[in-house]
């Protein structure tokens, strides 16, 4: 659910990191967190546990400046990734308002990625959204480890797995060196601005700037 | 659903949330949705702080929730945290939104409770008639 302040004519969107456990969620917040000027971002707050898996969340609010008068405000979320906690998750994806999905590009960790992005689609759909409705963008991040001695997954193959359907853009990444962070955030950004102000603001005669 | 507020209806939730801090003794209230987005706040918080707490407390609220359903209970409607100096307290409005009230030990949790039940009422109003638009 985005929530549209006329009077303060501001957005407020809210994006979820999605992915299966230690693909790299929280490494994509940090690296957008440590690249971004202060001005445009809030605190980042994380949830963690002893080790350095996600308990609840990672949060990260940013200013994305301005679109059609309006400025437009997005809320970075991430979620456990291991599968128990599916409870978590579904909190976390309330009023989701678009999806990152960030796969693992270790070959060992094929099955993950389908187990996830099936867990996905089952948990958007108990909060009654069709996957193919929402903005949705896939990032095969871990691309740095390519020509490495850990057998690596072609990007065909992830194409393949998780993408031949849906089609939706996508990315290779490192959210650790930090290539394709940027490209998704920027995409899943815009379509999400885009679908915003398709439901929204078409009907108020706002031209949105896209 | 989205929730699209308009000039006028800020004012009302702001004159609200405001008569709460001034007949309460209450030094900050956020007005969030339970996705974690804040909507409005009054008081002494800076926004940054306000933005994570809205994201922190819609968790909280979350959570609790789910502990309620285990225990066979559809939600806990009030949650309360008491600190050394600093006490939290928490309402649900209707299914979606949350009223987060900050209050020090200068102020009575009983004159707090009153006055963010009053304003409970008020705001499940105004938030009904907007959802409805």
């Amino acid at each position: 659910m985005s929530f549209i302040n006329f009077a303060g004519r501001e957005i407020q969107c809210k994006i979820v990191y999605y992915g299966p456990g230690r693909c790299g969620k929280t490494t994509n917040l940090k690296y957008i967190y440590s690249r971004i000027k202060a001005q445009v971002r809030g605190k980042m707050i994380s949830i963690d546990t002893k080790g350095d898996k996600t308990l609840f969340f990672d949060f990260l609010p940013l200013d994305l400046g301005k679109v059609g008068g309006f400025s437009i405000r997005i809320q970075l979320y991430t979620v456990p990734g291991q599968v128990h906690y599916n409870a978590t998750r579904k909190l976390v994806l309330k009023g989701v308002d678009g999806v990152v999905f960030v796969a693992d590009s270790l070959k060992v960790r094929r099955e993950k990625n389908i187990e996830s992005l099936e867990n996905l689609i089952e948990n958007l759909r108990d909060e009654g959204i069709d996957i193919r409705d929402i903005p949705l963008v896939m990032q095969y991040n871990k691309r740095d480890l390519q020509g490495g001695s850990v057998p690596i997954l072609p990007l065909e193959v992830m194409e393949r797995d998780l993408n031949s359907e849906l089609k939706v853009p996508s990315f290779p990444a490192s959210a650790i060196e930090g290539f394709g962070v940027f490209e998704t955030l920027r995409e899943i950004s815009k379509l999400v601005a885009k679908d915003v102000s398709r439901r929204v603001l078409s009907g108020k005669k706002i031209s949105s700037g896209f | 659903m989205d929730l699209v507020l308009l000039q006028g209806d800020l004012e009302r939730i702001q004159g609200c949330l405001r008569r709460v801090l001034e007949r309460s003794g209450a030094h900050c209230i956020l007005l969030i949705d339970r996705s974690g987005q804040l909507i409005s706040h009054w008081g002494d918080k800076p926004l940054d702080d306000s933005v994570a707490l809205a994201a922190l407390t819609a968790a909280n609220f979350g959570a609790t929730a789910a502990i309620a359903r285990l225990l066979g209970e559809k939600d806990f409607s009030l949650l309360f945290h008491k600190g050394r100096e600093e006490n939290i307290h928490f309402s649900s409005i209707g299914d979606d939104f949350l009223l987060v009230t900050l209050f020090n030990n200068r102020a009575s949790l009983g004159l707090v409770r009153l006055h963010v039940e009053k304003a409970i009422q008020e705001l499940g109003g105004i938030l009904e008639e907007i959802s409805r638009r």
